[in-house]
């Protein structure tokens, strides 16, 4: 399915070069006098794989609509309001592995202290996690992961990088991802294992963990209100990771 | 027995005085309408209510241009009662969404009172432009009116077999508070819904001032002009790295806000004027392109060029940035209506964007209402003083609140909901 979609569309962007008819005219404020070499912009990106990125971008929202959002609505339909409440609380438990990994590899140990304390809590006067305690005494959660820790020791974000399904990424970050992926499904699964839980429980785990990741997450693909919806993300996505590496 | 009925009496006495004392904590106009209302004062409203994101085409024989091949339907949002009940439409102001804060905020505000809820997105929003707007050129109220009305019919006929209705009414805040006076104007007219009640929500007076009043804190607040705007940018963030160490955390909402407020004290009204110029200029950058690819004016993108979804548009974000209202105005919308309106002068066509050309009948029509704030920072002089002339009893002016931040407070939206629900007439 998946793959239908990404064929028809990297297709459809190639068929879809419009005929031009009318020949074109210089426009009043062109960009060759209104962009001024030298003046930076913060909406400038390190983006050479721009055209691949682009097609990305229309195939994650035309994912969203026809595949992942159903899924979504149909999980939010069935399940009551605090279900689902309980069902993100526990998956956000279970991904504070990842804070706590990263934390201890930067040596930032008030980040890993907070973690542990609240994995701690969560999981133990939580229900198994079901309850976010910690948040609630104000034990903020923390937020790290491999990509962070690359850029902690120096790494640059090097070419930005539109991920099918995840979306907005780097080249850094999307193998700080890979990393993550990797570690957490190699504890995650371990600790199935030794539950002696069967493969079809397992898989059912990490299918509702990716459907709880979407409905926890409130963006919508072209409900920014903006023409310049790709640039934008772009621009705040590569901040935001700035300012996570930093701090 | 005399003592207790006193205690009583002055129990009831002080529980009325303490709900009808407007009570909203920002004096400075900028800091009202940047950091809006925190929750101790806001009006306690539904965290949900039950509302449906409905799509409708406008134009069926409109062809949606290749790089905007996502806005194939005009969208709106409708809440519905169960019983009969008045349908009330709202409209957003300059740039924004059907589904915007503040339009949430009024949104439940009115379904909470029992009203059936129609929002619509301000027709110089992107989505309105593309699929709604006739000419694709936004700004002129006229024509906005009749594009609004439009959309209105459609939706009505939309939703009118699943609701009962008993009227109509019609409000909007900023742009879309103006838009609401000359929507009710055309429907006296047109007669489709005979608005009952008709309430604006913080409007300018002249759309050329106010927008002028916009473009300058821009211009005027980013140290060394335009060509600095990333240093300025990364001051921003500096500051944000600044806030994050003093609170330990990031949230964007207006309870943070506050809380930073309170412990930092007031940012200079300078930074705060330069937030609200760029928050302005980045919805008219969006109405700009919009507006230019819609009608093909060549006034950023070359005339004739075919846009195509995956094409790169950074270049184009850069020159809208530095696109004023002014520029747009003298660029594409005059050129445009002077073309549709041979000999209309610039004066004229500015006057007729401006309350003052229907100054007549918002004198006379005594079911619209006004609310706004003394220090509402898009009037010009003399323009608070003109809409006191005007409405007279009908208005409803607060001291402070600055534009549209004070909206969800609750004096505020008990008396947006009571103008409505108030059988006397406007001004009781």
């Amino acid at each position: 399915m998946l793959m239908v979609l990404l064929v028809g569309f990297l297709g459809y962007g190639c068929a879809s070069t419009p005929v031009q008819k009318e020949p074109e005219i210089p426009p009043k404020r062109p960009v060759s006098e209104f962009v001024k070499k030298g003046v930076k912009y913060p909406i400038d990106a390190y983006d050479p794989w721009e055209g691949m990125n682009r097609r990305i971008y229309i195939f994650n929202a035309l994912f969203d609509q026809y595949v992942f959002l159903p899924i979504v609505r149909g999980y939010e339909f069935i399940t009551p309001d605090f279900t689902q409440k309980g069902v993100s609380n526990f998956y956000n438990n279970v991904h504070e592995i990842t804070t706590l990994i990263n934390s201890l590899l930067q040596f930032k140990m008030q980040k890993f202290g907070i973690t542990l304390s609240r994995i701690l809590l969560n999981t133990t006067i939580g229900a198994a996690g079901l309850l976010d305690v910690s948040t609630a005494l104000e034990i903020r959660k923390q937020n790290e992961d491999f990509g962070q820790t690359l850029g902690f020791y120096g790494m640059g974000p090097g070419p930005y990088l539109v991920l099918p399904v995840f979306g907005p990424s780097s080249l850094r970050d999307a193998g700080g991802l890979a990393v993550d992926v990797v570690s957490y499904s190699y504890i995650t699964g371990a600790v199935m294992d030794e539950a002696d839980l069967n493969w079809q429980i397992q898989l059912g785990v990490t299918v509702l963990d990716a459907i709880d990741t979407r409905h926890q997450q409130s963006f919508r693909y072209y409900a920014t209100g903006t023409p310049f919806e790709y640039e934008l993300i772009r621009m705040l996505y590569l901040r935001k990771r700035e300012f996570e590496v930093e701090h | 027995m005399r003592k207790l009925l006193l205690m009583l009496f002055i129990l009831l006495l002080t529980s009325t005085a303490w709900a009808s004392v407007y009570d909203y904590p920002f004096i400075n106009g900028y800091e009202a309408t940047v950091l809006g209302t925190p929750s101790l004062y806001r009006a306690a409203l539904p965290e949900k209510i039950p509302s449906k994101m409905m799509e409708l085409t406008v134009f069926a024989e409109r062809k949606i241009p290749g790089v905007f091949w996502y806005q194939n339907k005009f969208r709106y949002s409708f809440s519905s009662q169960k019983g009969e009940a008045p349908l009330i439409f709202v409209i957003a102001g300059t740039g924004a969404s059907f589904y915007s804060a503040k339009m949430r905020v009024l949104q439940k505000a009115f379904y909470q009172a029992g009203f059936h809820v129609i929002c619509l997105s301000s027709p110089t929003y992107f989505n309105f432009i593309v699929t709604a707007s006739k000419s694709g050129v936004p700004g002129n109220l006229i024509e906005d009116s009749r594009d609004l009305y439009r959309v209105m019919q459609l939706a009505w006929e939309q939703v009118k077999d699943k609701i009962k209705v008993s009227e109509f009414y019609l409000t909007g805040y900023s742009l879309g508070a103006a838009q609401a006076a000359f929507v009710a104007k055309l429907d006296e007219d047109r007669r489709r819904f005979n608005f009952r009640k008709v309430l604006m929500i913080n409007p300018p007076v002249s759309l050329y001032n106010s927008v002028k009043i916009l473009d300058g804190m821009l211009e005027d607040n980013i140290p060394g002009g335009l060509d600095h705007f990333y240093e300025f940018w990364e001051e921003m963030m500096r500051r944000l790295s600044e806030t994050y160490k003093l609170m330990g955390y990031i949230e964007f909402t207006e309870n943070f806000l506050y809380d930073v407020y309170r412990k930092k004290g007031p940012p200079s009204e300078e930074f705060l004027a330069a937030l609200i110029g760029i928050s302005f200029r980045i919805s008219s950058e969006n109405m700009v392109f919009a507006a230019d690819v819609m009608s093909n004016a060549g006034f950023i993108v070359p005339k004739n060029r075919v846009l195509s979804a995956t094409d790169p548009l950074t270049d184009y974000v850069k020159v809208a940035a530095r696109t004023s209202f002014e520029d747009y105005f003298d660029g594409l919308f005059y050129p445009y209506f002077a073309s549709q309106h041979p000999g209309i002068s610039k004066e004229a066509l500015i006057e007729s964007m401006s309350l003052k050309s229907i100054e007549l009948y918002l004198q006379r029509a005594r079911k619209i209402g006004l609310v706004t704030n003394e220090d509402d920072i898009i009037l010009a002089p003399g323009e608070l003083d003109y809409l006191v002339k005007v409405f007279g009893a009908r208005a409803k002016i607060y001291p402070n609140g600055g534009h549209c931040g004070n909206i969800a407070e609750k004096n505020n939206i008990n008396y947006i909901v009571g103008f409505f629900r108030n059988e006397r007439g406007a001004g009781q």
